[in-house]
């Protein structure tokens, strides 16, 4: 590891203060320690910002809040959120192991790094980490990657469970700079990696999340999330679904669906999202619905099963949602 | 959100604020600093390693207050096992994908491998040496013996740790399959499955 300096700050405005692009938050520390142990992250400065008074998970009229500094495990616990955004709790609870969850914050996780194994070894080429030096994955092992979204620069998939829910329910994140505050939609918070692929979001070095807020979506209740991967437990998505139905009588009024382990970002699904709007809740309405949903997939090597994979996720998605009623 | 800094992540009943008190178990060999070791750490702390300052932890480790100097790179695992000499907490893979270096921060179980110690000040640690009562065994850890959970024993530690506070923070397991999905954090190279989730299934019997 780099030598860094270390220092806890107590306030928002103490953590922001000559903060810069040497500066790195630390929060749960399981992306951050990581990475910086494998020297692919290098930051000057280290501020542990655990102590900031970014907790709580609240509902109120305009949604569901949550502290940046919120753990996994608390917020899959939290009965609010399993009643009102099970999706949420379920990416949750699939998401990596309990240590992991324990420690490990929601704005964390939705700053965590690509599981790209190029990305997190510096003896080989990765525009993410070293911009110009060439990607790696594109001839290389390219099973986890993303099929969507991707460019001749990178190919990495976002690696969070919990970002693709949030992208379905059009999730807020608040953002706090010395200059003030702001809220981006978490779906543009995330860039395309193009030809800056070290560039991923729209954060500011000198910019702290400070929690999103889930806007309030009755169907939400209604949710699921379906992750599938090499093994049962404790191993990112090779391919996932979030799912929210409305429905009345038999016809969907309202659908919101996602998907992960696919897209360089979280993957909101708009078009299979109209093609189950007005539709009736049935397994050929299913069926049809999800037969575009990877188009433009742009698959490798390793990973051309994806967007087949990708379809039937949805499909068994909705099935076990619209069966669970 | 809550401003009150205090209310935290102790959320198993073990808050940040008491730590210090109620009995202290054992004591484990720590290098406890006295008045003027203490103002001789802080100067330290104003001395480089590396060309950074070190940081001066307090915690309490197994029950007992400690205050160590570190380097701000150092991570608890290192701490526990080269400073404080508590070698019971294993290093398998250092990148959070084992679970081996399982132990207790304010009663949660967490990695000590990508847990920077610097961070702990304040908070109550707790390792496998922490988790007998003077020799009587941990129920968890008479159940790992009484069902042989184990072949080399190197996950050990980290899986009665885990196991400890899967029963104890978040509350026992309902099936052998509610077992194996939560204690997946801990693998095991020796394939102990079997006999781990028998003395987990036991030994949250006892504990309840
Ligand atoms: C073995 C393993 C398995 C995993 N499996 C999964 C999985 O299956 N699914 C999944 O979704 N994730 C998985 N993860 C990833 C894990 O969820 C993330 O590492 C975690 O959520 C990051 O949160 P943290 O609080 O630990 O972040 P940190 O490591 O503290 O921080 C991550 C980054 O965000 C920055 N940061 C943190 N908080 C803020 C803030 N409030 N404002 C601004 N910047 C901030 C930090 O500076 C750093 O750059 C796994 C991780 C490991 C190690
Ligand atoms: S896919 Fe992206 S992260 Fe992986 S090697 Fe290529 S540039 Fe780097
Ligand atoms: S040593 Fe910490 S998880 Fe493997
Ligand atoms: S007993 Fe050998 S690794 Fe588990």
């Amino acid at each position: 590891m780099r030598p860094y300096t270390f220092a806890q700050a107590r306030s928002v405005r103490e953590a922001l203060r000559g903060a810069g692009s040497d500066t790195a938050f630390l929060a749960g520390g399981t992306t951050l320690v990581d990475l910086m142990k494998l020297e692919v992250m290098t930051p000057e400065r280290v501020v542990d910002i655990n102590r900031l008074p970014l907790d709580g998970i609240t509902l109120d009229r305009k949604g569901l809040h949550i502290g940046a500094l919120e753990r996994m495990s608390d917020v899959a616990a939290d009965p609010a959120v399993r009643e009102n955004y099970p999706m949420v709790a379920q990416a949750l609870e699939l998401s990596a192991s309990a240590q992991l969850r324990n420690m490990a914050s929601i704005g964390g996780n939705l700053l965590q790094r690509t599981r790209c194994g190029y990305f997190r070894d510096v003896s080989t080429p990765c525009n993410k980490r070293e911009p110009g030096s060439g990607c790696s994955a594109l001839e290389g092992v390219n099973r986890g990657h993303a099929v969507l979204g991707t460019s001749d620069d990178c190919i990495a998939s976002h690696p969070s469970d919990l970002a693709v829910p949030l992208v379905a329910l059009s999730t807020v994140v608040h953002l706090a700079s010395a200059r003030g505050t702001r809220s981006v939609p978490l779906d543009t918070f995330y860039t395309l990696p193009g030809s800056t692929p070290d560039v991923e979001n729209v954060l500011r070095p000198n910019e702290l999340i400070t929690g999103i807020t889930v806007p309030r979506s009755p169907w939400a209740a209604h949710s699921l999330y379906v992750k599938v991967r090499d093994r049962q437990s404790y191993e990112f998505a090779l391919t996932s679904a979030a799912v929210a139905l409305e429905v009345r009588g038999r016809t969907i009024t309202n659908a919101r669906v996602a998907a992960g382990g696919v897209g360089t970002r979280p993957w909101r699904l708009t078009a299979v999202e109209r093609a189950l709007t007005g539709r009736p809740a049935t397994s050929a309405t299913f069926e049809a619905a999800v037969v575009r949903a990877a188009d433009g997939a742009q698959p490798r090597e390793h990973n051309a099963f994806k967007p087949a994979l990708l379809r039937r996720t949805l499909v068994r998605a909705l099935t076990e949602l619209q069966e669970s009623r | 959100m809550n401003p009150d800094n205090d209310a935290g992540h102790g959320r198993s009943g073990v808050s940040r604020r008491n730590f210090l008190g109620g009995g202290l178990v054992a004591a484990a060999v720590t290098p406890l600093l006295n008045a003027t070791a203490e103002a001789e750490a802080a100067e330290a702390a104003s001395a480089t390693a590396d060309g950074v300052a070190q940081v001066l932890v307090r915690a309490a480790v197994n029950g007992a207050p400690v205050t160590v100097l570190v380097d701000p790179r150092a991570t608890l695992l290192d701490t526990l096992r080269e400073k404080l000499d508590l070698k019971g907490t294993k290093k398998g893979c250092d990148r959070g994908q084992c679970g081996a270096c399982t132990v207790h921060v304010d009663g949660r179980r967490v990695l000590s491998c990508l847990t920077l110690a610097a961070s702990t000040t304040g908070h109550e640690v707790t390792t496998i040496e922490g988790l007998a009562d003077g020799d009587r065994l941990h129920p968890m850890q008479q159940a790992f013996v009484e069902h042989d959970g184990l072949q080399c024993g190197f996950c050990t530690p980290g899986q009665i740790m885990s196991a400890v506070a899967m029963v104890d923070d978040e509350g026992p397991a309902r099936s052998d399959d509610e077992i194996r999905e939560r204690m997946s954090g801990n693998i095991c190279r020796c394939s102990a499955y079997p006999r781990i989730v028998d003395a987990i299934r036991d030994a949250q019997k006892v504990m309840r």
